[in-house]
């Protein structure tokens, strides 16, 4: 009896599903980024913008620094999504986000959710250049000066051993998400080391600044524009050197990263219904110092993103009036 | 003999107990031909990891196939669509609505709430928390992480009481429901999310679906059992006046069961808090979202705070629900006045709500994210030699050592020691039970992986439960330590799972042990309580006989309290290990690695979906494996005590 009654009641959802035609994930209100302003409109003229975070402070100078001139310059309402890159996307997708802010590269992800499937759209450079590499601390180029070059490092590798490399050389990455190319290059290269994940950007900070003050070995992957730069010494390991589509496969990859031209991307329904929101994202460009300024600022001074956004658009009017809508 | 069941390191094994006599050869024999064996076979027939195994390229075929044809597939575009727009509709409605009632408004309810499930302590504990969210200054984030709490929690009911009761009245019904009851409840938090996200993609629809799978088990298992235990006289009795089955159903059965399912929904509500905060991982907001970026920047300030956040908010509900369950119909106090009592609260609340600010008053927030780092920072700059020293003294004595082992061995000798010694403590069914689960996790061809994260479970279920057994011995001897023990054990029972990270990893920074110090903390308390209640439960008369025939103290403990606390020193072992299955798993997130990390790295890199797929589901059968090896010479536990992460 009571299983028969749910029988039915499971068709009749079904029919009555049936007979709505279907539902395509795009149809998700959420997605457009005015309509889930309803809430709290009280407080904002435009609307909201969702802004992926990815995990890396320099990404979140960018944030916040656009959100900082969204709400105060243009009173939309910001919200902020912490996510890993990959996700990002398919966040667009989903309705979950509409910005991301400091793309790098990303070749497969542009050729699926821009060519393929028509979600997303290139907004443009942000203007800061991303260098990928392998770095030591600096001492330990004057101690040992060809480690600089990748055929050297077996010699050096009993140094870089730890608890966690498998008797093996350690190469410390960030946040298994970013973008890296390690476990292929180790293998392809035949160095006799292992890749081990700090699991954040935090984390390899840390690591890098014990190597410096207490000399102990290192070898990590890293990136430009960072802010750190300007507190640690870290020299760059020559891999070798980057042709175009030597890094094409994935699997294969024997060569140093490219150069990356950050950009930013926003879901397609942004581009068509974002308004000044849109305009001002497309035109937000500025330096690598402008960056580290602001994510010194965050990580090093104690101020939060909004502070240091603060700061930052205080002191630069002229660079930031240019990317207003007009 | 208690702690034998932990002792799983193939091949150094000791099979815990024989009957016959002399007890030790059969072990020992085992053990030599254990280690013969590898010493013989030594890497040979290891199954090392390989990325590009098929079947990672198969499911992530099948995840292309899906993202292609989530538009136009019947089955998505009448069913999976519908479940994701509904439970985004669930959850935005709540949010909306929390968000409507302002914050006045919605502490007004609160205490509202609290005094009419158990008068003005509670309607005090319900102010004071939400309050408490607020000056911590994380209003914003606490409400979406309650409407998500609520709207999971809302829909596990909706589904799981129902299922519930007919499980309850039917015999075949809950043979079928139990066993999927048991694994749901031994899967770790993370194997839940990348099936979601490939059929919901992310965000708070998929993750209220991943929350409400996660949360409906003691809901269907506690309505079940109070279906079950309504007394069979007053049945009869309204059957006898003429009443229908439906009548019966709604007018004795339920009403007389309402009490005990309160308590499932207590205890719905306690599994779906330890889950949302780790939805954050697919988009969805709240407190989990803060935890997890404050982790990313090693942050150990910013990162306790929301933890605090969420175990404020635990405490609220879980008190709230809890004096529901245990109130009384004929207690003091008349109707009128309760529903009084409510109805003037929550219009307190709402009337303050126009004259209030709109955002919780910043001046009321108290900032204490930098006193902590301060601490923390000092830890680390005096500290270091110790926690540099602890860690490389587990690295390379025990993990690295366990884990050569492991990874080199056999998987067939790794498969037969786990056979023989399963079935020595727990039964031929629950030997073959485990022995087919590796069977499974190498067909997943993620052995490797899988071996790394039992050396990391086995080691720290050792420590974790020596030191819960000392600690319940000791409760369970003196009072004094009892009751000192008693409000840490408690509060720790309330607390996330994810909060369990940050002491860790302001104390190692990121890495294995770290994993281990965090499921230490996790799983430590239960099983202390455990020890204490098995051997608080030795009859008086017992002790009595043997102290008069002349036992010291210490005879006393290891020849009659330990022996007759053998069931509760098992589920404490179970339970043990079974908790820190689940936290070292999300000790991926701090760098511990192996199965754990290839779940986060499938939602973080597409190339690697179809490994995390298959790694979730490597470690549900990993969980059922340490669960059978563990339980089976023990009955079945109560649903009241299980609470993984």
């Amino acid at each position: 009896m009571k299983k028969l009654r749910l029988i039915a009641g499971v068709l009749v959802l079904g029919l009555s599903a049936a007979a709505c035609g279907g539902a395509k994930v795009e149809d998700d209100s959420a997605a457009a980024p005015s309509a889930s302003a309803a809430g709290s409109a009280a407080a904002s003229a435009g609307g909201t913008v969702k802004i992926a975070i990815n995990g890396w402070v320099g990404y979140e100078a960018d944030a916040a620094v656009v959100s900082y001139l969204l709400e105060h310059e243009l009173g939309y309402k910001v919200e902020k999504v912490t996510l890993a890159e990959e996700p990002s996307w398919q966040g667009m997708e989903s309705g979950d986000v509409d910005v991301i802010l400091e793309n790098w590269g990303h070749p497969d992800l542009k050729k699926k959710y821009i060519e393929e499937k028509q979600i997303a759209v290139e907004a443009g450079s942000t203007g800061n250049k991303g260098v990928i590499g392998w770095y030591v601390p600096e001492w330990m180029v004057e101690k040992y000066p060809d480690i600089t070059d990748y055929k050297n490092l077996n010699k050096y590798a009993d140094l870089f051993k730890t608890s966690e490399s498998d008797g093996k050389g350690q190469m410390l990455d960030g946040d298994p998400s970013f973008v890296t190319n390690d476990e292929a290059l180790v293998k392809n290269l035949k160095l006799d080391y292992k890749v081990v994940y700090a699991g954040s950007e935090a984390a390899l900070i840390k690591a890098a600044k014990q190597a410096t003050d207490q000399k102990k070995p290192l070898l990590m992957y890293f990136y430009e524009p960072q802010w750190l730069f300007n507190q640690v010494k870290l020299v760059k390991v020559n891999l070798p050197a980057y042709t175009e589509g030597c890094d094409s496969d994935p699997k294969k990859v024997a060569c140093d990263y490219p150069p990356y031209d950050l950009d930013k991307i926003v879901s397609k329904k942004f581009a068509d219904t974002g308004g000044k929101a849109y305009e001002l994202i497309k035109a937000f460009q500025w330096t690598n110092d402008d960056q580290n300024a602001v994510a010194d600022d965050i990580t090093n001074n104690g101020m939060s993103a909004e502070d240091a956004a603060k700061k930052w658009v205080e002191a630069n009017t002229a660079k930031w009036q240019a990317w207003m809508p007009k | 003999m208690v702690s034998a069941p932990v002792q799983v390191a193939p091949p150094v094994q000791a099979p815990a107990r024989v009957r016959r006599l002399p007890r030790w050869v059969a072990p020992v024999a085992g053990v030599v031909a254990v280690v013969a064996l590898y010493v013989a076979f030594r890497g040979k027939a290891v199954l090392p990891h390989d990325d590009d195994a098929t079947l990672f390229h198969w499911l992530n075929d099948a995840r292309d196939w899906v993202d292609e044809n989530r538009n136009s597939s019947p089955i998505f575009l009448y069913v999976v669509n519908y479940l994701r727009l509904g439970a985004a509709g669930v959850y935005e409605g709540l949010q909306a609505g929390l968000v409507a009632l302002g914050w006045p408004g919605l502490l007004g309810l609160a205490a509202g709430l609290g005094w009419l499930a158990g008068g003005w302590r509670i309607a005090l504990v319900s102010f004071a928390g939400f309050a408490g969210v607020g000056v911590l200054g994380f209003w914003e984030a606490s409400v979406e992480t309650l409407a998500l709490t609520l709207s999971a929690v809302l829909l596990s009911l909706l589904f799981g009481i129902p299922l519930g009761i007919w499980a309850g009245r039917s015999h075949r019904v809950r043979r079928i429901v139990t066993p999927v009851l048991d694994v749901m409840q031994i899967m770790p938090t993370f194997s839940y999310l990348s099936p979601m996200v490939l059929l919901f993609l992310i965000g708070p629809a998929s993750a209220t679906i991943a929350t409400m799978i996660y949360a409906m088990p003691p809901a269907i298992r506690i309505t079940a059992m109070a279906i079950q235990r309504v007394s069979g006289v007053a049945v009869e009795a309204s059957e006898s006046l003429g009443a229908t089955r439906w009548q019966t159903l709604g007018k004795v059965r339920l009403p007389l069961a309402l009490n005990t399912i309160t308590l499932g929904v207590n205890q719905t509500i306690a599994a779906a808090l330890s889950m949302v905060p780790l939805t954050a991982l697919i988009a969805a907001p709240g407190l989990g979202e803060d935890l997890l970026r404050a982790l990313a920047r090693v942050n150990v300030g910013a990162a306790l705070v929301p933890g605090v956040a969420i175990v404020l908010i635990a405490i609220v509900l879980d008190r709230m629900t809890r004096a529901a369950a245990q109130r009384r119909e004929s207690g003091t106090r008349a109707r009128a006045v309760r529903w009084g009592g409510f109805a003037v609260l929550t219009a307190a609340g709402l009337a303050l709500v126009p004259a209030m600010a709109q955002e919780f008053p910043e001046q009321w927030q108290v900032q204490i994210v930098r006193p902590i780092n301060d601490v923390v920072d000092w830890i680390e700059a005096h500290w270091y030699t110790f926690t540099g020293f602890l860690n490389d003294v587990v690295a390379y004595g025990l993990l690295n050592p366990l884990q050569d082992v492991l990874t080199s061995a056999p998987w067939w000798l790794v498969t037969a020691a786990v056979l023989v010694f399963a079935w020595r403590v727990s039964g031929l069914a629950a030997g073959l039970v485990a022995t087919v689960c590796l069977l499974c996790v190498a067909a997943l061809q993620l052995w490797e992986h899988a071996m790394e994260t039992l050396t990391l479970v086995l080691v720290a279920s050792v420590i974790t439960i020596a030191a819960g057994l000392a600690l319940g011995v000791a409760a369970a001897r003196s009072r004094w330590f009892a009751a000192g023990l008693r409000p840490v054990l408690d509060a720790a029972q309330t607390m996330p799972s994810f909060s369990y990270l940050l002491p860790a990893v302001a104390l190692f920074g990121n890495g294995r042990f770290t994993a281990i110090t965090a499921s230490f903390i996790y799983a430590v308390p239960v099983v202390a309580r455990l020890v204490e209640d098995g051997l608080r439960a030795v009859p008086g008369t017992v002790m009595e006989a043997a102290r008069s025939a002349g036992s010291t103290d210490r005879q006393l403990l290891w020849k009659v309290q330990l022996p007759m606390a053998r069931g509760s020193l098992l589920l404490a072992a179970n339970q043990g290990i079974v908790m820190t299955l689940a936290m070292v798993v999300i000790g991926a997130l701090v760098g511990a690695g192996a199965l754990g990390y290839d779940v986060v790295a499938g939602f973080a890199q597409q190339e690697d979906y179809g490994k995390g797929l298959a790694a979730g589901v490597a470690l549900v059968l990993l969980g059922v494996m340490l669960d059978r090896i563990t339980q089976g010479a023990n009955g079945r536990r109560s649903p009241h005590k299980k609470r993984n992460a």
